[in-house]
């Protein structure tokens, strides 16, 4: 009956739980007491170290008059006009940057996929190259292109929004290994030839047959994205655009606690994101599916 | 285009991406065609990732006017303020890599130790993306809240332990305070790049350990330790490249002068600087292009090595 757990676990993909149960058991047979404590430990001492300054915010966040606790900095965030505004600017620099990372992203690969596999290393490479690259570098060499943006391409050159051309850049390195996880995962090319057999042209075998196969990764991808836009701080403060970050920056030197509470709460609102695609996204899933190979069954 | 082909055979023949079109001729033709598409992708990439950069790579080597001099980068070596920012960014991004990749190496540990789809897992792992990677401002705000003038921690010190540990605060906002904010998002770093390998980590190994008599202590210094070995470095310098290229927590935090690279570079960008040294902002940027790339080139080769155990 040895092979039950790998079975279970190959016919409920995405049943996480029945997987993990009993390899949590195997596990925990060889766990000895001194390994338990020392777990217990770092657990408290690490997390202690990650939890402490959230603590601390949350406390900061909340003082009210002479002792007392009130949510009056997190009312106050809205009486600050360039705080929304902020928040606003931000959010259209990521619906932007998302759009166009995955209008960029998605077809290239795809292409690489099932055209041109001889390219992949130099679509990869160029992926992962803004690691690289500091984002201050990128500052310094790419300040001059926007000069000439602000100058010659009008009111839309001049725009905060035109920051989702280099936030495309900086998602690169994140999305492309989120897309390329989805990727590997399904045969793309034979899905791409079957649904052009069937009459699809490309833009359609890319929209409603590839890409709902590798939804997981997309929306891996998209999210990382937004994270990163809204914590931008970098290329948005010297080039003096107002964005989020550089709008609690500028609010920390007037109003302190309003400025831990808007973080505190960007905070909170990223790790919700970031939380959802944990559970959801394709990681889960493959570690399920992966989980019989790990245990043989035999 | 869409859906055509179907039901008029013939006028796939004239859409070059059919599959009628791969006759043996114009193989050479079709396979050139293919590549076009990848064209949108290269322009943009090109535009505002290669061409920043080379921007600064040829600035580097030119003065104001536009002549090539050696001034710029001779600078960056001779000028006492230049290399000390090196050192110290240097120095900062290899003590903070250090101690986040064990503080991360022992968590993520700790973490795989539970069940691998459990809820502590997936919060840990949310947890920490954002924390990693989505800082910067907001962790040098965390710590002046904790660590501050008025922070919880200092206020607690103050005026409950009557101890005088920890209550002059202005540590936080020089180099130590650096080092604690930026251990502070390696932990978290380390814990997301490191995880998997740890989960590579096969039961059958330990097992066969265990059945040749090998104990806890056997296992980790002869399997474990040699197999995790490789990612564990690999993790180290890619901790290295993001304390080194940091930027928005010293923005925050640091109240005076320009201590550590990232800032000089933006205080060199920011101030229309003394006449005969307008590019030496270029300059510093590509010294940290070169120190990053080596970094990342090391990394990549590692890595190479990683792989063939943690797939």
């Amino acid at each position: 009956m040895t092979a039950t757990p790998g079975t279970l676990g190959a016919a409920a993909p995405g049943g996480g739980a029945l997987t993990a149960r009993p390899r949590g058991a195997g596990r925990g047979r060889r766990r000895s007491p001194l390994q338990t404590s020392a777990r217990i430990v770092i657990l408290v001492v690490v997390f202690g170290y990650l939890v402490l300054p959230l603590f601390a915010m949350l406390e900061f966040s909340t003082r009210g008059d002479y002792g007392t606790r009130d949510l009056a900095s997190y009312a106050a965030i809205f009486d600050y006009p360039d705080v929304v505004d902020g928040i606003v600017t931000s959010l259209e620099i990521a619906i932007l940057t998302v759009f166009g990372m995955l209008l960029l992203l998605v077809p290239t690969m795809v292409w690489t996929v099932v055209r041109v596999p001889r390219m992949r290393r130099v679509v990869e490479f160029l992926c992962l190259l803004p690691l690289a690259i500091p984002a201050i570098v990128i500052v310094v060499g790419i300040a001059p292109i926007y000069r000439w943006m602000g100058q010659h391409l009008g009111v839309f050159g001049a725009s905060p929004l035109t920051l989702a051309f280099i936030d495309i850049i900086l998602v690169l390195p994140y999305a492309y290994r989120a897309i390329d996880s989805g990727l590997r995962t399904v045969d793309v090319a034979t899905l791409a030839d079957a649904a052009r057999s069937l009459g699809a042209g490309w833009p359609r075998a890319i929209l409603q047959v590839v890409v709902p196969n590798i939804r997981g990764g997309i929306l891996s991808a998209s999210v990382l994205a937004v994270a990163l836009v809204l914590g931008e701080y970098t290329i948005s403060s010297l080039l003096s655009f107002h964005t989020l970050q550089v709008v609690i920056y500028l609010l920390g030197k007037r109003d302190p606690f309003v400025s831990v509470a808007v973080s505190l709460a960007a905070l909170v609102f990223a790790f919700i994101l970031l939380y959802v695609i944990t559970r959801f996204a394709p990681g889960a899933g493959e570690r399920a599916e992966r989980a019989p190979e790990e245990e043989p069954a035999t | 285009m869409t859906g055509a082909p179907v039901t008029a055979p013939a006028s796939s023949g004239t859409t070059a991406a059919g599959p009628a079109t791969r006759g043996a001729g114009s193989r050479r033709l079709y396979g050139a065609r293919n590549y076009l598409a990848l064209i949108p992708f290269h322009v943009y990439v090109g535009l505002f990732l290669i061409l920043p950069t080379l921007i600064v790579a040829i600035g580097a080597f030119t003065t104001a006017q536009g002549g090539v001099t050696l001034d710029n980068i001779t600078r960056m070596f001779t000028d006492e303020v230049f290399v000390s920012a090196f050192t110290k960014s240097i120095q900062l991004a290899v003590a903070t890599a250090i101690a986040g990749a064990i503080f991360g190496a022992l968590l993520a540990w700790a973490v795989v130790r539970g069940d691998p789809n459990g809820q502590l897992r997936q919060i840990v792992i949310a947890a920490s993306g954002v924390l990693a990677q989505f800082g910067g401002v907001m962790l040098a705000f965390a710590f002046l809240a904790t660590f501050g003038f008025n922070g919880l921690v200092t206020i607690f010190f103050k005026s409950y332990l009557k101890v005088d540990i920890l209550t002059d605060a202005s540590w936080l906002y020089g180099l130590t305070g650096l080092a604690v904010v930026y251990t502070y998002f390696q932990i978290p770093l380390m814990l997301i790049v490191f995880l998997p390998s740890l989960d590579g980590l096969r039961q059958e190994w330990y097992d066969a350990s265990a059945s040749l008599g090998g104990g806890g202590w056997a296992f980790w210094r002869h399997v474990g330790g040699p197999i995790l070995a490789p990612s564990f470095l690999g993790a180290l310098l890619l901790l290295f490249t993001n304390a080194f290229s940091a930027y928005a927590t010293a923005a925050a935090l640091v109240s005076q002068g320009s201590p550590i690279i990232t800032l000089q570079i933006a205080s060199q960008f920011q101030s229309e600087v003394v006449l005969g040294q307008e590019n030496v902002g270029k300059a510093l940027a590509l010294g940290m292009i070169v120190i990053v790339s080596i970094v990342m080139a090391v990394y990549a080769l590692i890595q190479r090595r990683a792989s063939r155990w943690v797939r």
